[in-house]
C-alpha cells in the first residue's frame, strides 16, 4: 500500500507537512497525491473514531443476519442494493454459510431498531427471515482497542 | 567494622555508565518528552504476549536445558539461516542467553585469556568497554567518525592491531550513532578477521532494523562464521525488552565453553520468554514491518527536523537513534542536554556517555510517538536558535 495511505489511515488529521518528513516529499507532492486518491474514490472520507460508549444517552446498534433469496439474474445485488439505501444500515456485507447478508443497524432507541426489522426490512420482496442481535459492548473497533489508555511506563532514559 | 573495603578493586575502579547519571536527573522530572529511551515504544505483538499467557497457563515453569528450549533453539537456527544465510547446528551452537548483555559478558569471559586485547569501536553501547576489562581483556578502542557516517573502516582497524589483538568486537546496526556497513564494508572488515586471525564478537542485535538497504551480516561472508560469534536477540525488532532472550550462535566448542559459564551463572534463560521468543521467530514478521515502516517515517521526519535547523546529522541508517552534531553551538554535549532538559523538558543523551569520541554529539531514540517526536523537534529548534543568538 501507498505509504501516504498508510500514514492516513493511523491518523487521518497527519498534516500535509509532516507527511512529506515522513515520506522524504514536499507538502505539494503529498497534497497532489492525496487528492488524485481522492478524485480516484480510492479515498472515501475523513472521520473521527468515537468511542460511543462514552457518550450520554442511548445509542442502539444491531447486529442482523437476513436471508433473502438469491434472484436468476443478478443474485443478492438487487436486494442488498435495496436495503443498503437505507441510512439505518451502516455497515453490510454478503456472507458466506447460514444466512446472507450482515448488517450493521444504528438507531437511537431499541424500538427504533425494531421497528425498522419488523416494518421495513422484513417485509421486502426476496427477505425470507431475520435474525436480531443488539450490541452490548464496543471492546474494539477498525483495530482500534477502546477502553484503556496506553500507559507508557519504560525507564525515561536507558542505554 | 575493619577498614578492609567491601568492594574488590577492580570493580571499584569500574565507572558507572554515563547514562546512568543523566538518567537520575530525568527521572527526578515530570512530564518530560524523553528522546532518551533506548527501546522499542510499541508494545510487543500480542500473539507474542498471548504464547507467553499461554505457555504460563499450561504450566511451562520450569528451567529449560541450560543452553535454552530445544523448540527455541530450532527456531532460531531457521530464523537466521532464511534472514543472514548461515546455517547453525541447533544442538551444538546455539546458546540461548538473558538478553544480548548475558551474551556479551559470557562470549568474552570464554575466549579471552589475561591481556588479550579487543578491539572495539566508540561511541558505543555502554557496556562493551567495562565487559572486556571485566574478562580480563584489554579493550583497544577504536573511535568511529562523523565523516565516515560512523562506520569502521579497515585502515582504522590496521593501525589498532598488535601481536596481542585477540578479538574485535562490533556492534552494526550501531548504537548509539545509527550507523549500519555495507556489503564492501563487511567483506573488508572479515578480511582484515582473517588475515590477523582474530575471532569476531558481532552484536547484530538492530539487525531488522535497517532502512537505506537490507542488513549485511558477518555470518554471511564466506569463511566468517568459523570465527565468528554471532549475537542477536529479541529485544529490539519484536519489541521484547522486558523478556530477556538473547542468543549466541558460534563454532561449537565456542559454544559449548560459554554454555558451562551460562550454566553455572544463570541455569537457564527464562522459560516464559523462551517461549515468548519462539512464537516471535515463527510468527513475528508481520509485526516487525509494521514497526520497522513507522521508524522509518519518524527517522525521516527527525532527519528533515535537523537539516531545517541547520544542526548536522548523518543519516542514519539502521537502528532506531539519530546522531546529530551540536559541537559547534558552544556547549559540550552534557550541558546541551542538561539545559534542554530544564528549559523545555524534553530528555537526550550526551553523545559522550558513550564514549569520548561522542562529544559535541547528541543520541536522539526515536522510540517515541511521532507527537512527541514533532514537539521535541519544535522545541529543539527554539532551543538551538536560542544558543546561536547568544553566541553572536
Amino acid at each position: 500500500m501507498s505509504e501516504i495511505l498508510d500514514i492516513l489511515k493511523k491518523n487521518a488529521r497527519t498534516s500535509l507537512e509532516d507527511i512529506a518528513k515522513m515520506i522524504r516529499s514536499t507538502p505539494e507532492e503529498v497534497a497532489a497525491r492525496i487528492e488524485a486518491y481522492e478524485k480516484a474514490g480510492t479515498i472515501r472520507g475523513y472521520r473521527a473514531l468515537v468511542n460511543e460508549d462514552h457518550l450520554p444517552g442511548e445509542r442502539v446498534t444491531a447486529v442482523i443476519e437476513v436471508k433473502v433469496q438469491p434472484e436468476r439474474e443478478g443474485g443478492f445485488d438487487r436486494v442488498a442494493r435495496r436495503i443498503s439505501g437505507f441510512p439505518e444500515v451502516v455497515n453490510m456485507y454478503l456472507m458466506s454459510g447460514k444466512y446472507d447478508l450482515l448488517l450493521f443497524v444504528d438507531g437511537d432507541t431499541l424500538r427504533e431498531v425494531a421497528s425498522f426489522v419488523s416494518e421495513r426490512l422484513a417485509t421486502l420482496d426476496g427477505v425470507l427471515s431475520t435474525g436480531t442481535h443488539f450490541m452490548l459492548k464496543t471492546y474494539k473497533q477498525d483495530g482500534v482497542l477502546m477502553d484503556g489508555d496506553k500507559v507508557d511506563d519504560r525507564l525515561q532514559v536507558s542505554p | 567494622m575493619s577498614n578492609r573495603s567491601q568492594v574488590a578493586a577492580h570493580v571499584k575502579a569500574l565507572p558507572f555508565s554515563g547514562i546512568r547519571k543523566f538518567f537520575d536527573i530525568v527521572a527526578s522530572r515530570k512530564d518530560v518528552i524523553s528522546l532518551g529511551v533506548g527501546e522499542p515504544d510499541f508494545d510487543t505483538p500480542w500473539t507474542v504476549r498471548e504464547a507467553a499467557v499461554w505457555s504460563l497457563e499450561r504450566g511451562a515453569t520450569h528451567y529449560t536445558s541450560n543452553r535454552g528450549d530445544p523448540d527455541l533453539r530450532k527456531a532460531i537456527a531457521g530464523y537466521v539461516a532464511r534472514q543472514f544465510g548461515a546455517t547453525y547446528d541447533w544442538e551444538r551452537e546455539i546458546l540461548v542467553t538473558v538478553g544480548v548483555s548475558e551474551a556479551i559478558d559470557v562470549a568474552l569471559r570464554t575466549i579471552l585469556n589475561p591481556g588479550d586485547e579487543v578491539i572495539y569501536h566508540e561511541p558505543c553501547f555502554v557496556s562493551y568497554r567495562p565487559s572486556i576489562i571485566l574478562a580480563g581483556g584489554v579493550p583497544v578502542c577504536v573511535e568511529t567518525r562523523r565523516e565516515d557516517e560512523f562506520r569502521l573502516t579497515r585502515d582504522m582497524l590496521e593501525k589498532a592491531v598488535t601481536p596481542k589483538t585477540r578479538v574485535l568486537m562490533l556492534n552494526f546496526p550501531c548504537n548509539p550513532t545509527g550507523a549500519v556497513l555495507g556489503q564492501k564494508d563487511v567483506e573488508d572488515i572479515a578480511d582484515f578477521c582473517m588475515k590477523h586471525d582474530l575471532l569476531l564478537l558481532t552484536d547484530e542485535i538492530y539487525a531488522e532494523l535497517t532502512y537505506e538497504s537490507k542488513h549485511v551480516s558477518f555470518i554471511s561472508v564466506p569463511g566468517m562464521k568459523e570465527r565468528t560469534i554471532f549475537l542477536h536477540g529479541m529485544s529490539k525488532a519484536w519489541a521484547m525488552t522486558g523478556f530477556r532472550i538473547g542468543y549466541a550462535c558460534a563454532p561449537a566448542e565456542v559454544s559449548e565453553n560459554m554454555m558451562k559459564l551460562h550454566q553455572y551463572a544463570i541455569m537457564s534463560a527464562p522459560t516464559t520468554g523462551q517461549k515468548a521468543a519462539a512464537e516471535a521467530l515463527e510468527r513475528g514478521d508481520a509485526a516487525v514491518a509494521e514497526m520497522v515502516a513507522e521508524y522509518n517515517r519518524r527517522r525521516n521526519y527527525l532527519i528533515a527536523a535537523f537539516a531545517d535547523m541547520g544542526v548536522p546529522c548523518h543519516t542514519p541508517a539502521g537502528a532506531f537513534y539519530a546522531f546529530p552534531y551540536i559541537g559547534d553551538l558552544g556547549v559540550s554535549s552534557e550541558e546541551f542536554a542538561m539545559r534542554f532538559l530544564e528549559g523545555h523538558g524534553v530528555a537526550v543523551v550526551p553523545g559522550d556517555a558513550f564514549g569520548q569520541s561522542g562529544a559535541g554529539f547528541l543520541r536522539c531514540a526515536y522510540a517515541t510517538s511521532m507527537d512527541n517526536i514533532r514537539e521535541a523537534m519544535a522545541r529543539l529548534s527554539v532551543f538551538v536558535d536560542g544558543l546561536r543568538s547568544r553566541k553572536t
